[in-house]
């Protein structure tokens, strides 16, 4: 009987992530509260918000590397579920407004300015916290199963689906803009003070939001982790492999499908509605085409295909352009543009693959999928 | 009409193409446990024989009777696989990414192959023992922890069939497993093929004579749709009809 494989990458895989998660949970929130202001040490408030927001990136990036990297089924939306997330917290944080708007009505600022006199019926659910938190799960879930359904069933496939994907995101950035979705037109939802009774301007709270989406990442992280390693997994790299064999063994790809996208859509919902309240605001521009189309580069640049590699590959990116734009604010989308060229065609396991590749030289050469552990066990 | 010691009945099975009839009134049957090898010149059918038995292809006319007379036609390729039939493809269709293990286990029988079981299934005790035995039987001990995209040609086709004989067929459907194949290896796919023959039916398609000739004991011949001939090796190559075909100089009279 074949001995379980325990891939010395496997157990490599582990020890990062604990060293990950002690310098996210406890070494950067210490370094932004322990030291002095002008110590080296410091970490400044701005710098480890703008860490979780990043972090949160990693969450959504996580997601499509589920559907993208392993099932091979790329999903140019991915934005449109994040906005879900992140408009269902939104519309909580906006109520909780209250008479503090500059109008100092109860509705919010935009519904004063366009003249609706009574708050919409389907804001309702999103005076309550919970309702807040459901809703930024339930609504993109839903959603990815009913557009899913009509899309796997009919067996769309490759770039097809792509395209779809990529019609839904724009369809998605036209309704948000609409002032008639009572939704803040363009404008989006902003200006909002604050989660539960604690100001969001306070830094002990954007601390304790950072603190929330680190563990929020951890436990996306192992979820994914978990369906990766299952059987369930090894069928999405089948699907990946050879679709038509998947059929012939027994399994429908398509509900393979489904999940892995229903999954998906639940993470950008949980990473949207960690962003909201630290950026402090949700507009259309964040989850239409555009935005849908960074996720895809993020992955692409970490590693499509194993977990850390999208992780990476969100905080990477991102941390490249907050420093780049101070620089060479125009000139962003090129070098964007140009890294996605660059990875694609000549590294296309990522960073991550760069990086394997270049402490694995003297071992033998591993493809990364096959890094991913064994069934065995 | 079904008959006792039949596995497989194809009764009246018409392709049609757009004009184009890949099946042509086709009468093909099989018996339990038996060893049959289908021969034929290019665009004989044969592939499409298999398509359609498997559930590739929906046929435009006729029946394909299985077991105990369920008629196949109309069902789902995954139904069928799941009633008993094995399909090996031309080109060696097996899961590159994944290491010869994981390919044969999920191909391993199970009560469900849905998203949740899967998602919580082990491997039993006994399944793994299916699978080390299978491994042995396909050759592929050594290489189990490989990546089944790294394996030479001749091993990917046998890890194919050794998934397919994990799904428990009683009928396995095996096209040209040798195409491609060193003179070594296509001997021990013929050994490989004979010792597997007696558990369940096969049905080869080859080309290849030498081969045909090691592993058949029945012969069919299939040509423009039809069979033409069907018997022993000797019978099949001595038929003036078959050799006519063959060589081109004459139209199948039916």
């Amino acid at each position: 009987m074949p001995e379980p494989v325990v891939t010395h990458q496997n157990s490599r895989e582990t020890l990062s992530f604990y060293v990950a998660g002690f310098v996210l949970l406890v070494l950067l929130p210490v370094l932004n509260v322990l030291p002095n202001e002008d110590s080296w040490l410091y970490l400044s408030d701005f710098r480890l918000n703008q860490f979780g927001k990043f972090l949160c990136f990693a969450i959504l990036a996580l997601g499509l590397d589920l559907i993208w990297g392993y099932c091979g089924v790329l999903s140019m939306g991915q934005g449109v579920f994040f906005g879900f997330g992140a408009y269902c917290m939104g519309m909580y944080l906006a109520l909780q407004i209250g008479k503090e708007s500059v109008y100092g009505s109860e509705l919010p600022d935009f519904m004063v300015w366009t003249q609706v006199k009574e708050l919409p019926f389907f804001w309702y659910p999103f005076k309550s916290f919970a309702g807040a938190l459901l809703g930024a799960i339930l609504v993109p879930v839903l959603f990815a199963t009913i557009f899913g359904l009509l899309a796997f069933r009919s067996r769309i496939k490759g770039v097809y689906f792509a395209i779809i994907t990529q019609a839904l995101a724009f369809a998605a950035w036209l309704v948000f803009n609409r002032n008639e979705t009572r939704l803040g037109g363009t404008n989006g939802l902003t200006d909002f003070k604050q989660l539960l009774g604690y100001r969001l301007s306070d830094p002990s709270t954007q601390r304790w939001l950072y603190i929330m989406t680190v563990l929020a990442l951890g436990a996306a992280y192992l979820f994914c982790r978990w369906i990766v390693a299952s059987r369930a997994g090894k069928v999405l790299i089948a699907i990946r492999d050879s679709e038509s064999r998947v059929t012939f063994s027994g399994y429908t790809p398509w509900m393979f499908k489904l999940f892995v996208f229903v999954v998906a859509a639940g993470l950008a919902g949980l990473s949207g509605m960690l962003y909201v309240p630290q950026v402090g605001i949700i507009t259309p521009a964040q989850i239409g085409v555009l935005p849908s189309l960074e996720v895809v580069i993020w992955v692409a640049v970490g590693g499509r295909g194993t977990l850390i590699g999208a992780i990476l590959g969100a905080v990477a990116v991102n941390y490249g352009r907050s420093v780049l734009t101070n620089y060479f604010p125009e000139a962003w989308p090129f070098i964007l543009g140009g890294l996605f060229v660059i990875v694609v065609t000549m590294f296309p396991d990522g960073l991550l693959g760069m990086i394997r590749k270049l402490t694995e030289r003297k071992k033998t050469p591993a493809p990364l999928i096959k890094a991913e552990g064994s069934t065995a066990a | 009409m079904t008959d006792d010691h039949l596995i497989l009945n194809c009764q009246n099975v018409v392709m049609d193409y757009d004009g184009f009839k890949a099946l042509n009134n086709c009468n093909f049957s099989v018996h339990y446990n038996e060893l049959r090898v289908v021969i034929g010149p290019n665009g004989a059918g044969k592939t499409t024989l298999l398509d359609v038995i498997c559930g590739k292809t929906k046929p435009t006319s006729g029946k394909v009777l299985f077991g105990n007379g369920i008629n196949l036609v109309g069902k789902n390729a995954e139904d069928i696989t799941k009633l008993g039939v094995g399909r090996k493809f031309q080109a060696p269709s097996i899961y590159a990414n994944l290491s010869v293990w994981q390919n044969l286990d999920l191909s391993v029988k199970r009560a469900s192959k849905g998203v949740f079981p899967t998602l919580m299934g082990r491997s039993t005790p006994a399944e793994r023992e299916r699978i080390d035995e299978t491994l042995e039987t396909i050759g592929l001990t050594e290489h189990v922890h490989d990546r089944a995209g790294s394996l030479s040609h001749g091993q990917k086709q046998w890890l194919e069939i050794g998934m397919v004989i994990l799904q428990d067929p009683s009928l396995l459907l095996v096209d040209e497993p040798v195409a491609g194949m060193s003179d070594k290896e296509t001997e021990q796919t013929g050994q490989l093929l004979t010792k597997l023959s007696g558990k369940q039916a096969i049905v080869v398609i080859e080309h290849d004579m030498d081969f045909v000739r090691q592993i058949a004991n029945i012969v069919t011949v299939l040509a423009e749709g039809t069979v033409v001939c069907e018997g022993t090796v000797e019978t099949v190559q001595a038929d003036e009809h078959v050799r006519a075909i063959y060589l081109g100089r004459a139209k199948v009279a039916h």
